[in-house]
Formats: C-alpha cells, sequence, structure tokens
C-alpha cells in the first residue's frame, strides 16, 4: 500500500491531486465522486458580481486552448450561502480562490471568506484578464510584498498565493510572496496570449487578449516551480499543462509538494481520477513507497544556483 | 476511457433520469447525406439512449486521424436516440477541424462520447399543434424534438429551409413521422423573412399553433419572437456557442438573456441549449 498523502503548509491531503481554479465546479459532481481528490479549489471569486469578458471566451490554439473568460463571478454572499455548504458534504478540504483589483478590496474578501469550512485562501495575484491591462499584482515583486503583506493580515487560513508566468522575475516574486506572509505557492496562472483570424482580421477573444493553458504552457510553468522551490522554503504547487501521470511526477520531482489539473479535464472530465490510480501504480512499480519519496529529487547538482537566476534564454 | 456514470448528487436540472456517462462508442456508420452533411450512427447501450431528450448534446472527443488535431471537445446535438435499435445519431457537416476528423471515422472504430448534457426542449401537455422551423443543420437539432412529438402524439408543421431545394435537410424524415411539411429555398424565392412570416401567420389563422421551436437562426428567432408575442403563443430556441468542459465549470459558452428587466449571462451547456424564446437575445 503506497502513501499518496502529502502536506501543504499544515493542511494534509490524502493525495497531491486537485483541480485547477476555473476548471472545477459543483458541476463535476455529476460525473464522478469529488471526494477521490486531494483537494476542492474554487474557481475564483471576488467580493461583488462580476460579469465576466465578452464572448467568444474560448478558442483552440495548437493542441492547446486560449480563455478570456474574466472572472464571472456571483459574489461573495452566493459563495458563503451555496458554494461552501455543498463542498461540506465532502470529507475532502476545500480550497476557496479569491481575487480583487484593489490590495484593500481583496483583504477584506480574504477576511470575508475565511470561515469553517474553508480550508485554505489560494489568492489569485496572477489572472492576466481581471486588472487593468492585463496587470496582475504577481508581475512585480513590490506589488507581490504589498499585496501578501495585507491578505497576510486578513485571515488566519493557510494562504497560497497564485503566481504568474507573465513575469521576468519569478524567483524575486516567489520569494516576495514568501516575505509577504504566503504559506504556499500555486505556480502558475496561465500565459498572456493571443490569436487571429485571418479571415476576419480579428482577434479570435472578444476580449483581444487570453491566457494559454494545456500542455504547450507545461515546460514553461514546470521551470517556473523548479525556481520558486529553489528560492523559497514554502511548499510548490505545480499547476501548468499537466494530463497524465509523468507530467505530475516532473512536477514533483523539480520540487512541487503537490499539483493542480486543469484544462486536460475539459477534454477528459475523469483524468484527475485516471492520474490517482495511475500514481498508485507508478509508485507500486517503482518501490516507492511515500509520494512525498519523489519532492525535489531532480538531479540537478552544480548547476543549480545557474538556473535558478536565469531568467532569459542562455 | 473510464467509464463513469453517477447520477446528479446535487441538480436542478428538470429531467426524469439524470446523469453524465463517458463512453467510447463504436461505429455503426458515418455516410454523406448529400453534398454537405453526413450522418455518423454509434451503437449505444440502451441505459444511455433511455436518458436522452430531444435538444441534448453529447461532446464528442474528436479523433486525431487524417493530420487534423482537434484539442477541445466539440458539442454537437443529438440527431436521433433510438433504444429500440441501440443507436444514438449525429447529423454534421464538415466546417472545422474537429468536424474534418469524424468525417474520417470508420465503421468499426469508436469514438469517445459525453452526455447527455444539457437541458431539452420542454412540450406542454396541453400543446397539440407544434411549429418547428429551422434551415440547414439547425433541422437536426429539431429532428429528435419531432420524434418526441409522435411519440406523443402532437401534430407538427415543420418548415424546413436552404439555400436550394437539393440541400433540404430532412424531408422526409418529418412526412415519415406525420408532419406537415413545408419547404422553402434561397433559389426558389422563398425563403425570406416575409414569406415565413405569412407562412406561420397562416398556420395561425388556419388551426392554431401551440408552441414554436427553433434553432439556430437569428432572423428566425427574431420572427419567432415577433409572432410569439402577437399572439401570445409561447417558444423555445436551441442556441450554440463555442464550448470547452461542456459541463458548466468554465463559463466559456455564455449568451446573453433578458431576464423581466436585466440582461444575465447563462452558460449554453448548463442552462441550455434550450431557451425559451423570448428570453433569448438576437446576435
Amino acid at each position: 500500500m503506497v502513501d499518496l498523502s502529502v502536506n501543504i503548509a499544515g493542511l494534509k491531503l490524502k493525495n497531491p491531486i486537485m483541480p485547477a481554479s476555473g476548471t472545477f465546479s459543483e458541476d463535476l459532481a455529476d460525473v464522478f465522486d469529488l471526494d477521490k481528490l486531494g483537494a476542492h479549489v474554487t474557481k475564483t471569486i471576488t467580493k461583488g458580481w462580476r460579469d465576466g469578458n465578452p464572448t467568444p471566451r474560448v478558442c483552440e490554439v495548437g493542441g492547446s486552448m486560449l480563455n478570456s473568460i474574466g472572472i464571472p463571478s456571483k459574489g461573495s454572499r452566493y459563495f458563503l450561502d451555496n458554494v461552501v455548504p455543498f463542498y461540506q458534504a465532502y470529507k475532502t478540504p476545500l480550497v476557496v480562490s479569491i481575487s480583487g483589483n484593489t490590495a484593500d478590496e481583496f483583504a477584506a474578501l480574504c477576511s470575508e471568506v475565511s470561515v469553517d469550512g474553508v480550508e485554505a485562501i489560494e489568492v489569485n495575484i496572477s489572472c492576466p484578464n481581471i486588472e487593468e491591462d492585463g496587470k496582475a499584482f504577481a508581475i512585480r515583486p513590490s506589488s507581490t510584498y504589498e499585496v501578501m503583506r495585507k491578505l497576510r493580515k486578513a485571515t488566519k487560513l493557510p494562504l497560497w498565493a497564485k503566481l504568474t508566468p507573465n513575469t521576468g522575475e519569478t524567483p524575486d516574486v516567489a520569494r516576495a510572496a514568501e516575505e509577504g506572509g504566503a504559506d504556499a505557492l500555486v505556480v502558475a496562472n496561465t500565459v498572456l496570449s493571443m490569436a487571429i483570424d485571418i479571415r476576419s482580421r480579428r482577434p479570435k477573444l472578444g476580449n483581444l487578449l487570453g491566457g494559454l493553458s494545456g500542455p504547450s504552457i507545461k515546460p514553461i510553468t514546470l521551470r517556473m516551480a523548479y525556481q520558486c522551490a529553489k528560492a523559497t522554503n514554502i511548499p510548490v504547487i505545480g499547476c501548468g499543462g499537466i494530463s497524465t501521470v509523468e507530467d505530475v511526477i516532473e512536477y514533483l520531482m523539480v520540487g512541487a509538494s503537490a499539483v493542480q489539473v486543469g484544462t486536460a479535464t475539459f477534454i477528459n472530465p475523469t483524468v484527475m481520477v485516471s492520474i490517482i490510480d495511475d500514481l498508485k501504480k507508478y509508485l507500486t512499480a517503482e518501490g516507492i513507497s511515500s509520494v512525498r519519496d519523489l519532492i525535489g529529487t531532480i538531479i540537478d547538482e552544480e548547476q543549480e544556483d545557474r538556473v535558478v537566476f536565469m531568467e532569459a534564454a542562455p | 476511457m473510464t467509464r463513469v456514470h453517477v447520477m446528479h448528487a446535487n441538480s436542478n436540472r428538470d429531467q426524469k433520469v439524470a446523469g453524465v456517462s463517458e463512453l467510447d462508442l463504436r461505429i455503426k456508420s458515418n455516410e454523406p447525406v448529400n453534398g454537405e452533411y453526413r450522418k455518423l450512427v454509434l451503437d449505444a447501450p440502451v441505459e444511455l439512449l433511455e436518458r436522452c431528450h430531444a435538444g441534448q448534446f453529447f461532446h464528442l472527443l474528436c479523433p486525431h486521424i487524417g493530420g487534423e488535431a482537434p484539442y477541445l471537445r466539440r458539442p454537437m446535438s443529438i440527431y436521433g436516440f433510438y433504444p429500440e435499435l441501440g443507436e444514438l445519431h449525429f447529423l454534421y457537416k464538415v466546417t472545422g477541424e474537429g468536424t474534418r476528423a469524424l468525417g474520417f471515422l470508420e465503421e468499426g472504430g469508436t469514438l469517445n462520447v459525453l452526455g447527455p448534457l444539457g437541458k431539452p426542449f420542454a412540450i406542454e401537455a396541453n400543446w397539440n399543434h407544434l411549429v418547428l422551423l429551422a434551415r440547414g443543420v439547425g433541422l437536426a437539432t429539431l429532428a429528435p424534438l419531432a420524434l418526441e412529438a409522435r411519440r406523443l402524439n402532437k401534430r407538427m408543421t415543420v418548415i424546413c429551409s436552404a439555400r436550394s431545394p437539393e440541400l433540404l435537410m430532412s424531408v422526409d424524415y418529418f412526412k415519415d413521422l406525420g408532419a406537415r411539411v413545408i419547404t422553402v429555398t434561397d433559389s426558389e424565392g422563398t425563403s425570406a423573412t416575409s414569406n415565413l412570416e405569412t407562412i406561420i401567420e397562416g398556420l395561425i389563422a388556419d388551426d392554431g399553433v401551440d408552441a414554436f421551436y427553433t434553432c439556430g437562426s437569428n432572423r428566425m428567432l427574431k420572427l419567432l419572437q415577433q409572432l410569439g408575442r402577437r399572439h401570445d403563443v409561447p417558444g423555445q430556441i436551441a442556441l450554440e456557442q463555442q464550448m470547452a468542459c461542456g459541463l458548466g465549470m468554465c463559463y466559456c459558452c455564455v449568451r446573453p438573456f433578458q431576464k423581466n428587466d436585466k440582461v444575465v449571462q447563462l452558460r449554453v451547456c448548463r442552462e441550455g441549449p434550450v431557451f425559451d424564446i423570448q428570453e433569448a437575445m438576437t446576435w
């Protein structure tokens, strides 16, 4: 019997597989037993109502997906009255993803959703859609530190900071989040992108720009997970392009303690369940008794310092 | 592929039996029906077919063959479901990467389907004369509704529109179900909105119409909204939108709807694809 459990800043998960925010909801309970997952992560909510972005909100590009949903939200009241009670029927820890346009609004929401039934708060400081001009807190170390400090004061629950690949300063942003009070890092959100319909000469997304997700971003977010694990002393949760157990193992090897599966669920709604089964099989076949024994086992030797601080291509 | 079938844990869907299955189904045939459309017939288990309703859709995992590599699933409305034959039918026009890939499927192969999904058409008990109006592949979505109306012994008039007579779809299918079929085409100059209005006004004057059903066309939606308001006839429309998950998680497939005095964004996959015709907004 292999041990799949991991510990994320004091929160014990029965396995390291959880959904990425925005690719999971109560609706998936139609397809499989949600208690199979390591954690439940909600779609990002905001304090008030948000309609979201104009359509089309999605298009596919070369085996990956481009989206610009724009965080439609029914607001915090709806979340507390309806969403939290739904997940209380499950034993799996509930992680609520939140965002705000200003640090103060963000912190107020953080405090408001720190209720019984919520085990951790994922702070989406990285969504390329929510801030004007696609600027998010996690693009710069200074704004990351400022917002994390306010969020830290607003709750006693574990804070998971979701970082963005749309920065040239990954290790610095990761350290700023840690210094600001993050208990874990989710690495990472989507990559700011665009696509054009050459017949109409118009962008394929109603919001012009969007976030790229799916297999094509995995090398980018895997690199970031590696850098963040090296740069900080807090757990890293890998996220980006995961669709197989091999992808999960790569993230664990570079230092992630758990992973989030997102876009792959849209292709195969039971993919997380398959990955959990495959992870058990892999560990059994390899004679590894605990999944924790894989974390950070990359053999990088003396290369590591150079690579961690490398941002541009050599 | 994993086979799953779990009942709705927390559903507000108005269905006799609900549940979403993900299955690999065997391809029985995949043949052209005219110059533009193909019909895909899948072997499906009875328990799946018994959960299908007209207006619902399946999310199809189109194969990576023939140089095509569609990534996301493609939503496709059910063209026919026959528990007695163990068959699930889809009618499609090859337009993009997903449907091109479907075109390569051969008898004996398999296709992974997720469904049935979405809210179906409703036929109220006291509705006796139903008018179905659609153009081109929109008729595919209305085909199972006609089958259901036939099973419920309802009278039907189906107005089929197309660019030209040889591209008219499913005329014999609707006739075989006992429907009165009226065809209109661009090439004969009969498909204009003004002519459709005259035809439908005539139907209302002759023996009354209890409900309108349509699919896909902005022009037809506008006309049926006007006629519905003028004569107090309810109606339903099946709508499309680009989708990612098909289950309601991603909020990619929203469209605007007029609810009382407010415009609200609803998910075509979850709150639809069938909506009240007066709440739908033209585009």
